[in-house]
């Protein structure tokens, strides 16, 4: 039942935006796991002519430097290391090769649900050195904070964390600090604000003049907080507005921010596609850097350049959609992936993909999305 | 110059340090890439070739079906079912779906040295009642032991002979589906998969969600009778799910298929956790489901036959099959409309790596 109301709500607010809008509109999704929603649903192709989703840079995978899926896999093949990561780490290729390659070819790499669950392999398994990828946003923060002071508070020294953490609001503005913005307003993550809160984007919002809606991840949510952007850019306000106040509140999760206060602190961070933004990461404070992987595996010096035939640079700054790539779908695809963006779970890319679509919400043509040894060059 | 000029024996150029990887065994386009580089190649003869659940063979005067299955499933034993009946639904099931009802089966059995002997005995004793509540036979079988570390305690393979049950009807068949048949679904989606992640440990939930495995011949047996000759293909959607099942029909019959989101039953349960763990539920195993394309006229006895039986009261037409054009219509593509009103594209399961679940 609820499917069919769902619906009906979806039509209603529909043509509740196509009353709204009486131009052309760009508004970014900042966060992967919105743009997924969006494909997936074809939200997009239903919206008035003109009014535009660009797909922002929230997919804490995608924006890690390929330097640091390196440095992962350089721990993962020392001898005696146990390497845990989420799963969607697990395919995103490095210089040579991905985790799962390194797990194929026999290094110790282990899919986890939680940092905790690399705690406890740790506590079970003293004689072996235990490293966590740790990626996210500020939604996961809080939980690898956990794992950090779960691993002191047991005494175990054998852990240690590959920190690549990322901040949402200092990529919201290096967006806008670019010269040919082309962002009119932004769907902001729920989930880091139901974390963080909501006070960060307001002088975001006033210094750029730029409406930000914190907006959820179903397909309604992205109706409500697109028709609430739109509305705000139709009367001239830049406020910062919350779409999705059933889970974020103004000051956001307090015990969570202590959490991740006392284990990490802000520094600059390089974004894959983005090159390095200031006081958009985290790293492990003084007292706990002895559990920085850098330090433990002496991998810190490994640097490397970001491949040139990857394009999500230009994907993930809503440059170019992901079928524009010549590659996609040909050379690149799940299987064989040039770069995150196709296999991180919040990647553009990978939703394209997945959801077979191409230019002009029509499916992608059948020679893109056909098995991957055709796509390797063969015939079946 | 494609690879497959420079030899017949190697269509898809194998290059030195490739391995085999999880995702070959998803059931996804990994699973269906060394099935055209490796196997078909060198194995494929007419019946192969047809990639049906089960092979339909004339053997002697009569015709036989023949399909065979290996079970790796970890946990062993999880709600809803284990390793032992599992190996036999899965076998009887396939045989089922070219409209066979199991007669015999042969079973390996791969053991590790140190299993507990009560377990193994509990695992024979759970496959011995499924094997008798499905009416079928273990005719043959092996047990070889390997040494510790060199399996992962029990490994089952099943193959199973099933006669075809009206002979003289027109094969059910992946490739014998028309422009304008209804696609059925026989229940709710996801259970199976769900229910093995539950109980892997550090999931951090538990969902009270057990495995649909069962033995579906009844069903098909009453689909039989009430759908006549518009019964045209059965799949069961195990590993890759519905969506990999959905795609292998329409690719086979060289048609489009678009269903309803809203009308695929998912239960509330299954939905949450994929929302937990990343997942789509059109992509989760089923162990005890079926997919059907009926020719219209007998979609809504088809229906009413699948609601009649306990394992299909929440069967539910999902969509439907469209003439191959240009567009949406595209040979084998399978497309779903959404809860909002848009449309996507339906693919098989692209190379993700899904923990052991059959």
């Amino acid at each position: 039942v609820d499917e069919f109301r769902d619906g009906a709500l979806a039509r209603a607010l529909l043509d509740e935006i196509a009353r709204t809008v009486t131009r052309p509109w760009r508004i970014m999704e900042v966060c992967g796991g919105q743009t997924h929603t969006i494909v997936r649903e074809g939200i997009d192709t239903l919206l008035p002519d003109g009014v535009e989703y660009i797909h922002g840079p929230g997919c804490p995978v995608c924006v890690t430097p390929l330097e640091t899926i390196d440095r992962a896999l350089a721990i993962a093949r020392t001898p005696g290391t146990v390497f845990a990561s989420f799963g969607d780490m697990l395919r995103v290729p490095g210089s040579q090769g991905s985790l799962l390659d390194a797990k194929a070819a026999g290094a110790d790499v282990r899919i986890v649900y939680s940092p905790l669950d690399a705690v406890a392999i740790a506590e079970r398994e003293r004689g072996k050195r235990v490293c966590f990828f740790a990626v996210g946003f500020e939604t996961t923060a809080p939980a690898n904070a956990m794992a950090v002071l779960e691993a002191r508070r047991r005494g175990l020294s054998n852990f240690s964390v590959l920190a690549a953490h990322v901040l949402v609001p200092p990529a919201i503005e290096a967006v806008l600090g670019e010269p040919d913005r082309r962002v009119d307003g932004f769907l902001a993550a729920g989930h880091v604000c139901t974390v963080m809160g909501t006070s960060e984007y307001v002088p975001l919002a006033a210094r750029w003049r730029v409406p930000i809606v914190v907006t959820g991840f179903e397909p309604l949510d992205i109706l409500e907080g697109t028709l609430m952007v739109l509305r705000q850019l139709e009367e001239g306000r830049a406020e910062v507005e919350n779409q999705y106040a059933r889970s974020v509140r103004e000051g956001g999760a307090p015990a969570a921010r202590r959490a991740v206060e006392a284990v990490f602190e802000v520094a600059p961070r390089k974004w894959r596609g983005m090159g390095e933004i200031p006081r958009s990461g985290l790293r492990l404070r003084g007292p706990y850097a002895d559990m920085d992987a850098d330090r433990v595996f002496g991998t810190g010096a490994i640097e490397v350049e970001e491949p040139p035939e990857c394009r999500q640079a230009e994907v993930l700054t809503g440059r170019i959609k992901p079928f524009e790539c010549a590659e996609f779908g040909t050379r690149c695809t799940p299987e064989r992936p040039l770069g995150a963006a196709m296999v991180s779970a919040e990647g553009a890319c990978s939703a394209y993909f997945r959801y077979g679509r191409g230019p002009s919400g029509a499916a992608l043509p059948m020679a893109r999305r056909q098995s991957p040894a055709a796509a390797a060059g063969g015939a079946p | 110059v494609s690879a497959a000029a420079e030899g017949p024996s190697c269509p898809v150029g194998i290059s030195r340090g490739e391995t085999v990887i999880l995702g070959h065994g998803s059931g996804g386009r990994l699973s269906a890439e060394l099935l055209e580089r490796v196997f078909l190649p060198r194995l494929a003869g007419d019946a192969l070739g047809r990639l049906e659940d089960a092979a339909t063979l004339r053997v002697g005067g009569g015709t036989i079906a023949l399909t065979t299955d290996a079970f790796v499933v970890t946990p062993r034993v999880f709600p809803g079912g284990d390793l032992g009946s599992l190996a036999v639904h899965g076998t009887v099931n396939d045989l089922a779906m070219v409209g066979a009802r199991a007669r015999y089966l042969a079973a390996s059995f791969i053991l590790e040295e140190g299993l507990p002997l009560e377990e193994l005995d509990r695992l024979v004793e759970s496959m011995a009642r499924a094997a008798r509540e499905a009416g079928v036979e273990v005719a043959a079988g092996d047990t070889k032991v390997v040494g510790r570390g060199a399996g992962d305690g029990c490994y089952i393979t099943t193959t199973g002979v099933g006669e075809i049950a009206r002979p003289s009807r027109a094969p059910i068949s992946v490739s014998s589906v028309r422009p304008g048949d209804a696609i059925l679904v026989s229940g709710p989606i996801g259970l199976h998969g769900i229910a093995i992640l539950s109980c892997r440990e550090g999931l951090g939930f538990e969902a009270e969600v057990a495995s649909d495995s069962a033995a579906l011949w009844p069903l098909v047996d009453a689909l039989l009778d009430a759908a006549g000759d518009g019964l045209r293909a059965l799949r069961d959607p195990t590993r890759g799910g519905l969506a990999s099942a959905l795609c292998e029909i329409a690719a086979a019959s060289r048609l489009a298929i678009e269903v309803e989101d809203a009308a695929v039953p998912v239960p509330r349960a299954v939905r949450a956790a994929c929302e937990m763990l990343g997942l789509d539920p059109f992509y989760v195993a089923n162990e005890g489901k079926l997919v059907a394309a009926v020719a219209p006229e007998a979609a809504e006895d088809a229906l009413f036959a699948l609601r009649s039986h306990p394992l299909g009261i929440d069967a539910a037409r999902i969509g439907t099959a469209l003439a191959p054009r240009e567009g949406r219509g595209e040979a084998g593509l399978v497309t779903a409309r959404t809860r909002s009103g848009g449309r996507r594209v339906v693919q098989k399961l692209p190379g993700e790596q899904l923990p052991r679940i059959c």
